[in-house]
């Protein structure tokens, strides 16, 4: 199962916010924020991906930089919504 | 001792000679900025200071001297004029925060170009828009972001040369150059081209309420203001390690990022990372920095991660700290007071000044939440919103405005006369903003007089964010307009109406943020999307945006007799 969820948030990152033709390859340890692959504003984005997909609500004060900075954080946090 | 002494004492009587003493401006007929930012310092004997201490997200660190930063911006000048690049050209720079950036900025400069900086994180619609408007013949770019010029080229004409400072041969496409500074024969020896004072240096592009983004342009003697509000507001002396968090994409990171500090022969640190509060206590503690500009949001965004965190790290080394780009609230002043021991120092001005106007000053009382006082040399005051005339009365709004002719003004709109000559009224130049002033000539900012959204202290046209919105094939109409954020100040929300056929969903809100992202920037992307049926308009068809942003805001939605529907 979280193997599935780290999969469709890596299939959804690349898809949504690396150019086609990138050499650049991601995994779930990959730093996401900080690396500026996604940026703060842009998290709104994954975070509405993940709230739909999941059928949650990821409040503000969960959704920091430091959250969604890899996908084994974004994991962790989903964790705490019971959906891993 | 702060550099500027007593405030009163320089406003009294100011002259920008001073500045242009101080730089020696123009002796010998210099007036290029990228001399005063590298071969001045290194003529004055500081060659062997470090100029640039850059570090990756990955921690990678790079160190660069001011002799480093003059014979690379040579190198890099040299290789633009052979490659067919002439004085007045628009040179674009978009890329990341990395050393060529910054390079790449004074020696377009030194080949007599027009440098033109550009966020890289924009979409290619956004890049488009601005590389069409000035007529760019040059872009220096990267392999992460060359893929976004390449889907665009067809349709710039004019842009003759795609130069990649991080490819090589394989990885340039047909008719791209790849170019590699470090690996470069070093150019000891360029000649500077000549220029005058008032010969165009830089285009910011900036948004307004109507039409497209438009270009502000900035000529070599702004250099004057620059210098001298770098040194008086940031307080940044030679002994400083001085860290701007701005991007140059954005005028901050050009004025306080580039020019300002390196005319000052400071010692810059950058940090090419997003935001994580973590690292950039770490980078603070690292590199010791002294002086800190940043930004509102930023602080906000540290200000959640709580004092606790804070004091896990050293940051004693932290002398001054100032705040642009949106107003400073007094509780992120108070904040950072009880958490650094020193308070941000909040700082007023826009693309169009090219250098800070109002601000508070060091060693002057900070009244928290207030924007301070002019600088001096800068004559403000704020006018009646209608017949423009200043207000006696302290206290009552009206429109920030400013006497022209302060060096770093800028002197038109790309292309745009018309638009140029309309920020002017009655001999004042009008910012666009709303503020008062009180009894003892602070100034009290208000908030935006037009519907240009500032989210995280970034101006946003919404006319740029509608007309891409009705690109997307779902949509009918759309208005997008700023909406309440207790971290960016405002972000976009947009309201939009259906064509036939589609039904509002959640992967439709997703898919239109995503597509707007893509297009124009993670700025202009819709946080919210709200699906209407139709949008309120005026009987003459015009959508009134500022209805619906007065909701979003709880405010009072004025007149509405105007009103097609309700």
């Amino acid at each position: 199962m979280t193997e599935d969820l780290k999969k469709a948030i890596i299939d959804y990152v690349k898809k949504e916010y690396l150019e086609e033709d990138t050499q650049d390859d991601i995994n779930e340890s990959t730093p996401l924020i900080s690396s500026g692959i996604v940026d703060s504003f842009s998290m709104v984005s994954l975070k509405t991906f993940l709230e739909k997909k999941f059928n949650i609500k990821i409040p503000d004060d969960k959704a920091t930089p430091e959250a969604f900075d890899t996908v084994n954080n974004i994991i962790n946090l989903l964790k705490e919504f019971k959906v891993v | 001792m702060s550099n500027i002494g007593s405030y009163e004492k320089r406003y009294e009587g100011f002259d920008w000679k001073i500045s242009a003493d101080e730089l020696e401006y123009g002796k010998d007929g210099m007036y290029n900025i990228a001399y005063y930012c590298s071969d001045r310092i290194v003529e004055k004997g500081f060659g062997a200071r470090t100029a640039l201490i850059w570090q990756s997200f990955k921690g990678e660190v790079k160190k660069f001297t001011y002799d480093d930063i003059r014979v690379y911006s040579n190198t890099i000048a040299q290789f633009l004029k052979e490659s067919g690049i002439k004085s007045g050209d628009r040179v674009c720079i978009f890329m990341d925060r990395i050393p060529e950036l910054y390079i790449s900025f004074l020696a377009i400069l030194k080949m007599g170009g027009i440098t033109q900086p550009l966020f890289s994180a924009f979409g290619e619609e956004a890049l488009f828009t601005r590389l069409e408007d000035a007529g760019t013949k040059a872009i220096l770019t990267t392999k992460k972001h060359v893929p976004k010029v390449r889907r665009i080229q067809d349709r710039l004409p004019a842009l003759e040369r795609v130069i990649v400072v991080d490819g090589n041969e394989q990885s340039v496409k047909p008719g791209e150059i790849a170019f590699n500074m470090e690996n470069s024969d070093r150019v000891d020896r360029f000649k500077i081209e000549p220029c005058g004072p008032e010969t165009p240096s830089v285009l910011h592009y900036t948004s307004g309420t109507t039409g497209k983004p438009k270009g502000a342009m900035h000529v070599h003697s702004a250099i004057i203001a620059q210098y001298l509000t770098a040194k008086w507001v940031l307080d940044i002396t030679p002994d400083d390690i001085y860290w701007c968090t701005a991007d140059p994409g954005w005028v901050t990171g050009t004025s306080y990022g580039i020019i300002g500090p390196w005319a000052n022969a400071v010692t810059q640190a950058v940090l090419d990372s997003g935001f994580n509060t973590e690292k950039w206590y770490q980078f603070i503690a690292q590199h010791e920095i002294t002086v800190w500009y940043s930004a509102p949001t930023a602080i906000r965004l540290l200000m959640k991660d709580g004092t606790e965190l804070a004091k896990k790290h050293k940051l004693e080394s932290l002398r001054h700290l100032i705040s642009v780009g949106e107003p400073l609230n007094a509780e992120a002043v108070i904040w950072s007071e009880q958490t650094f021991g020193k308070a941000f120092h909040d700082s007023y001005w826009q693309t169009e000044t090219g250098a800070i106007v109002i601000t508070n000053f060091p060693g002057l009382k900070i009244k928290p939440g207030s924007m301070g006082k002019p600088f001096p040399g800068i004559t403000a005051t704020v006018v009646d919103l209608k017949t423009f005339e200043p207000l006696g009365k302290t206290g009552t709004v009206g429109l920030i405005a400013i006497k022209p002719g302060w060096p770093s003004m800028f002197r038109a709109y790309w292309a745009n006369k018309e638009m140029y000559q309309s920020k002017f009224k009655k001999d004042w130049y009008i910012c666009g903003d709303r503020a008062s002033i009180d009894a003892d000539g602070y100034f009290w900012f208000v908030g935006r007089d037009d519907d240009v959204i500032n989210t995280a202290g970034h101006l946003v046209g919404p006319f740029e964010i509608e007309s891409a919105l009705l690109e997307h094939e779902a949509v009918a109409e759309s208005a997008a307009v700023g909406k309440p954020d207790p971290v960016n100040m405002e972000v976009v929300k947009a309201f939009v109406a259906l064509k036939p056929g589609h039904e509002p969903s959640g992967d439709l809100e997703l898919n239109i943020m995503n597509f707007i992202r893509k297009k124009l920037s993670p700025l202009a992307m819709p946080q919210e999307i709200e699906f209407v049926d139709s949008l309120p308009k005026t009987r003459s068809g015009k959508i009134m945006r500022r209805l619906l942003r007065a909701r979003e805001w709880g405010e009072d939605i004025g007149d509405v007799s105007t009103l097609e529907n309700d």
